[in-house]
């Protein structure tokens, strides 16, 4: 035996380090300028009174963007904003998973349909966000659009609806353009977990002559059951920062307006940069938190099944 | 695959779901393919076949608005942030996925959650930024911005299939004296492509459909983005409905990505997964 000499083999391990730092460094700073830095900057003028048209005359403010007199804690404007986001994400995903996991089951069952099935689920997904919001809002005409043509047609409707213009429907439609466009993503991801299911408990199950519901409660729920919090959890991140969707559908209406949207608002159109920061700062804090809970419940994870 | 004895009533069902499905899915499209070749008063007749078909509207499209320079806008972006995002993430990926590091798991960690940022937590820092930089109302700007939206999610793609390439490669390398430039680039980079075509597209897809940062950091119509060109046309005169133009441009910019992800749906569906559920 002769190992070598462990300063030589340490020093190996050092130069592969110092290499690997190297190879990192581009990313590393590249992302500081793009995502690091300006995240820090919007905190920082959040604290101030920074208006668009003089972003040099700002004066530093403390809290009182979050909770002054005029503050977002006392702004209706905002907690409409926020209560509508709430309602967007919650149902918006609800229903995609529950949609996601049928058309995932369907996408795993044998049959001729299926590879032609795949192929038109991922249109919806492949379609811009933009182009959808124009789409469904020509769909959705209150004069020209073919949803009300066919209602009317079979007698479901006795006149037109307003679908993007009424308080209520307005939120509705865009939540049905969000599930018609989010679903597909779901349900490949659940279609990717139920692969992972093994056969042979299936094949037990059928030599048992156990019903089909209860295989799919019983046995494939349970075991796809982590993918799918995940992939939920994905989907509310994203819903919580929803923007493209409800500024081109509703625009600026107060009954859909989202966080994400209210912020927008402030920053260009009321040219308030220091309010505005203060809001988009709190929706930061809120995904950031939902991001630190999901990470500590993956991570506890695998201690929780055996 | 085992065929499954499922009873015939089973067996309509299930087609009939599918059909519902698929038709669900596809029926917007087929409105909007329909409505872009109609013009005037066919418009307002909500038959799913045009009575008088016509391409007036994609004429208008190029001649009366700046589309052509739109596409070609979101070409020249969507290009650039990907051809840049993947080359920084391959070499990052060597580095988080092959080499042990102190410090790595947080770093793998930080980069995760840079990807689940919302875009306007950042809007007035790189509204700021964009301005100081001289990039306002120009396409630098955006090339900018959205290597924010796809840096993170390439990164963490790429680690995890690079993680998945055989030790003895790099052993090889290494006794060759290579550095990691060369093993990246000209050995892995090879066996990696199909995980490059998928991460490529998803990140292209990203950056072609951004919107936020499209609206905010350009102002002249020349500057749009197809996101924003699409979501700013208006009529050309009051008696006249836009949506005939808005659905010319709509397909246009529909089809050729509804092409793309059709011819490599097993790259994206694997790309997909392993960015999302083993993440």
């Amino acid at each position: 035996m002769n190992p070598l000499p462990s300063s030589r083999t340490g020093g190996l391990a050092a130069l592969r380090v110092r290499r690997a730092l190297w190879m990192l460094a581009p990313l590393l700073a590249l992302l500081a300028g793009v995502a690091g830095w300006p995240l820090l900057r919007t905190i920082w003028i959040s604290l101030t009174d920074m208006q668009l048209s003089d972003p040099a005359a700002a004066r530093f403010v403390g809290l009182d963007n979050y909770i002054g007199r005029y503050g977002l804690l006392f702004d209706p404007g905002w907690w409409s904003a926020a209560l509508n986001t709430l309602a967007f994400a919650g149902v918006s995903v609800s229903l995609e998973t529950l949609l996601g996991l049928g058309v995932a089951l369907l996408l795993n069952h044998p049959s001729r349909l299926r590879t032609a099935l795949r192929a038109c689920v991922l249109v919806p997904w492949a379609i811009p966000t933009v182009v959808s919001a124009k789409m469904w809002g020509w769909m959705l005409h209150d004069q020209f659009g073919v949803v009300n043509h066919y209602l009317l047609a079979l007698g479901l409707l006795h006149q037109p609806l307003a679908w993007t213009a009424d308080p209520v429907l307005s939120l509705l439609s865009v939540v049905a353009v969000d599930v018609w466009k989010t679903t597909p993503f779901m349900a490949l991801l659940i279609l990717a977990a139920l692969q992972t299911v093994p056969g042979d408990c299936y094949e037990a199950a059928a030599v048992d002559g156990v019903p089909a519901w209860a295989v799919l409660r019983r046995i494939t729920l349970p075991l796809i059951a982590p993918a799918i919090a995940v992939a939920v959890v994905f989907r509310l991140l994203d819903a919580l920062r929803v923007f493209d969707l409800i500024y081109v559908m509703t625009a600026n209406s107060r009954s859909t307006r989202s966080m994400s949207v209210f912020v927008r608002e402030q920053l260009i159109d009321f040219q308030q940069v220091g309010y505005g920061s203060a809001a988009s700062t709190v929706l930061f804090l809120i995904i950031a938190l939902c991001t630190l809970a999901m990470m500590r419940a993956l991570r506890a994870a695998p201690q929780d099944r055996p | 695959m085992t065929p499954r004895s499922s009873s015939l009533g089973a067996r309509v069902a299930i087609a009939a779901a599918s059909a519902a499905v698929m038709v669900v899915s596809v029926f917007p499209l087929l409105v909007a393919i329909s409505s872009s070749l109609k013009t005037g008063d066919g418009l307002f007749d909500p038959s799913l076949w045009p009575a008088a078909p016509t391409l007036e509207n994609y004429r208008h499209l190029f001649h009366e608005h700046p589309f052509g320079r739109n596409l070609l806008n979101s070409l020249l972006v969507s290009g650039s942030v990907v051809a840049v995002s993947l080359v920084l993430s391959l070499m990052a990926a060597w580095s988080l996925g092959r080499v042990d590091f102190r410090g790595r798991t947080l770093l793998l960690l930080c980069i995760l959650a840079a990807s689940m940022f919302p875009q306007v937590a950042v809007l007035s820092g790189m509204f700021e930024l964009v301005r100081g930089l001289g990039l306002y109302d120009s396409l630098g700007a955006l090339m900018l911005s959205d290597l924010m939206l796809t840096l993170p999610f390439t990164v963490w793609v790429l680690v995890t299939f690079m993680r998945q390439l055989p030790r003895e490669l790099e052993e090889a390398a290494a006794m060759d004296g290579l550095g990691p430039l060369t093993l990246v680039f000209r050995i892995f980079l090879p066996l990696l492509w199909p995980a490059l075509v998928a991460t490529g597209l998803l990140a292209f897809i990203a950056a072609w459909n951004e919107f936020l940062f499209a609206l905010t950091f350009t102002l002249s119509p020349e500057a749009r983005t197809v996101p924003v060109a699409i979501a700013l046309i208006s009529a050309s005169s009051a008696f006249e409905l836009p949506w005939g133009a808005i659905m010319a441009a709509s397909v246009v910019v529909t089809l050729p990505l509804v092409g793309l992800v059709l011819l490599l749906q097993r790259h994206i569906v694997s790309g997909l997964t392993q960015g999302a559920v083993k993440g």
